[in-house]
């Protein structure tokens, strides 16, 4: 399935602006396909900006300009005939704070197949199996099959966070987004993301902005460093934090600044 | 450095005429209470034959041989209208408030929340001119009714009287659902309309909820905008071309034609409790539903 010779995501002279900040600067990068790339950086560097440019979310907050292309599996996103609807259906997105809707743990899991409208013809058995596997898929249903008709908000913040991951998968997306997962999860809890995301690779390619140098580290087989809206440096993790090439980088890591 | 006596005392005195304003709401709701209870309770308890008062729609307060004091004819009256005009404003009241809380830009939005406040503002008794007028002369040319003052105008000026609240407090339930819940379902891919129906309306339902029973409790305390619009005939509807009277409108029209402490005079203040029990338990209601969204 993963073949480390394919770039899922493709990016050329990408800028963005939000109104006349330019919080992005030509940005050029390829990121593999099937394996987990983080995006690392001080506060305010666009990390997190980068990666909401890929399932275009960013476009909610209205006055953001963008320029250069974006490629998706060799399909570019910001043309006027992408469907932004199809394309957040293949590029899910785990926010910094787990956010799942108040409806049922597992109304959550089916919430984006019914809004793609899949529901309507499946059988309840098959709506079943498709929220076990999801749930097996991010080591959920030994702990929620009892409760899958509990309301999702009021599950533990470890669980609503990978009730997050969860619902993304039944609808088999290309590339997950992970904009700081664990930063409102302790250590055991980010433990138990970590172990989930590496088991969702090589099916799925994710690409994680992370404060956390460690978890950088522990999870991603490549890291992208950026600074001021530039990408700095983008290398295999062990290399980046060994044997950085920009001496900017090799700051950052020691932290020298942050 | 020491304190001067006076500044001590003046200091506690403010503290105390801070703490009367604040409960000085509670005193008035007692008050008003109290009094209203006291000038119709020698009746009330006496002479008042409740299944009469509540199930006959026979309203002769000033027969010469025969008083009837039956309110049946009022309530539904005020029924009548109040549910028309509800069937009219929650529809368009929420509606707005999705349209001003999701579709539109700040600034569209200011001038729309500017310009529903002054809505809220006109007087009742102008929106009573309008439907005597304007609305009269439309339900005569466009149903062929030969009067226009009827439930359907009433229930369409209370309409358009109670949507600024059921907008406010609409937009308000909308804005406090977490921006969190709009972006997790826009990042599956939602559409607009999915996200305002499978997201943010069950998130906001109480407070939706609690906006459409405000609305209520608006429609059935007016006063001079139903008695000008409803024809104000007792009389029990078969339609909405009918004629119809409220409770509100009949204490106004006949309290200052009752001899104090008469018999009639009593029972208006009966059905006064009675307008004040309603729009009590309605908006008694309302806030719990809000606060039971706050606590979660």
């Amino acid at each position: 399935m993963s073949n480390p010779d394919t770039y899922c995501i493709k990016t050329t002279g990408l800028n963005l602006w939000y109104g006349d900040f330019q919080a992005l600067k030509d940005i050029n990068l390829k990121i593999r396909q099937g394996i987990i790339t983080s995006l690392i950086g001080p506060s305010g560097c666009g990390k997190t900006t980068l990666l909401r440019c890929f399932n275009r979310i960013n476009e909610r907050y209205g006055n953001v300009k963008t320029t250069g292309s974006t490629l998706i599996l060799d399909e570019d996103i910001y043309t006027p005939e992408v469907s932004l609807i199809e394309l957040r259906k293949s590029v899910g997105m785990v926010f910094q704070r787990p956010n799942p809707l108040p409806i049922s743990v597992y109304e959550n899991v089916l919430f984006g197949l019914k809004i793609h409208g899949a529901t309507e013809s499946q059988e309840k058995s098959t709506r079943d199996e498709i929220v076990e596997k999801a749930l097996r898929e991010v080591f959920l249903w030994n702990e929620l099959k009892d409760k899958l008709h509990r309301r999702a908000t009021d599950l533990q913040l470890d669980q609503q966070q990978k009730l997050c991951i969860a619902r993304l998968l039944p609808l088999k997306p290309e590339v997950i987004l992970m904009d700081e997962p664990c930063s409102a999860l302790d250590s055991e809890a980010t433990r138990g993301i970590e172990e989930l995301m590496l088991g969702l690779i090589p099916k799925y390619t994710i690409v994680i902005v992370t404060h956390n140098m460690a978890q950088a580290r522990r999870v991603s087989h490549e890291c992208i460093f950026m600074l001021m809206g530039e990408l700095i440096e983008h290398s295999p993790t062990d290399q980046l934090f060994l044997t950085p090439r920009d001496e900017r980088t090799a700051d950052y890591i020691e932290g020298r600044y942050g | 450095m020491g304190r001067g006596r006076l500044e001590i005392i003046a200091e506690s005195l403010i503290e105390w005429v801070i703490r009367l304003c604040g409960i000085s709401a509670i005193i008035f709701i007692f008050a008003i209470f109290l009094f209203v209870f006291k000038e119709g309770a020698e009746f009330l308890f006496n002479e008042l034959d409740l299944t009469e008062f509540f199930f006959s729609k026979e309203w002769y307060p000033t027969s010469g041989y025969n008083k009837r004091y039956g309110v049946l004819a009022l309530i539904v009256g005020t029924g009548s209208v109040t549910i028309l005009a509800m069937l009219i404003a929650v529809p368009f009241g929420l509606g707005a408030a999705v349209f001003i809380s999701e579709f539109c830009g700040p600034r569209l939005k200011e001038s729309l929340k500017i310009l529903i406040e002054l809505l809220a503002a006109i007087p009742s008794v102008v929106w009573g001119f309008i439907g005597l007028t304007v609305i009269n002369q439309l339900i005569i040319h466009v149903f062929n009714a030969p009067v226009g003052l009827n439930i359907l105008n009433g229930g369409i000026i209370l309409a358009l009287m109670s949507v600024p609240i059921i907008v406010s407090i609409g937009e308000d339930a909308l804005k406090a659902v977490p921006d969190s819940y709009r972006e997790a379902a826009v990042a599956m891919g939602a559409t607009r309309w999915q996200l305002i129906r499978r997201v943010l309306l069950p998130a906001a339902k109480n407070g939706l909820l609690a906006a459409a029973l405000l609305g209520v409790g608006r429609a059935v305390g007016e006063t001079m905008a139903v008695l000008m619009a409803t024809g104000h005939s007792v009389n029990m509807p078969n339609s909405v071309l009918d004629s119809v009277r409220t409770l509100t409108a009949t204490i106004a029209a006949e309290l200052g034609e009752a001899p104090v402490n008469s018999d009639h005079y009593q029972v208006l203040f009966i059905i006064g409790l009675l307008l004040f029990s309603i729009t009590f338990v309605v908006n008694m209601t309302a806030d719990l539903i809000v606060r039971g969204v706050r606590k979660k």
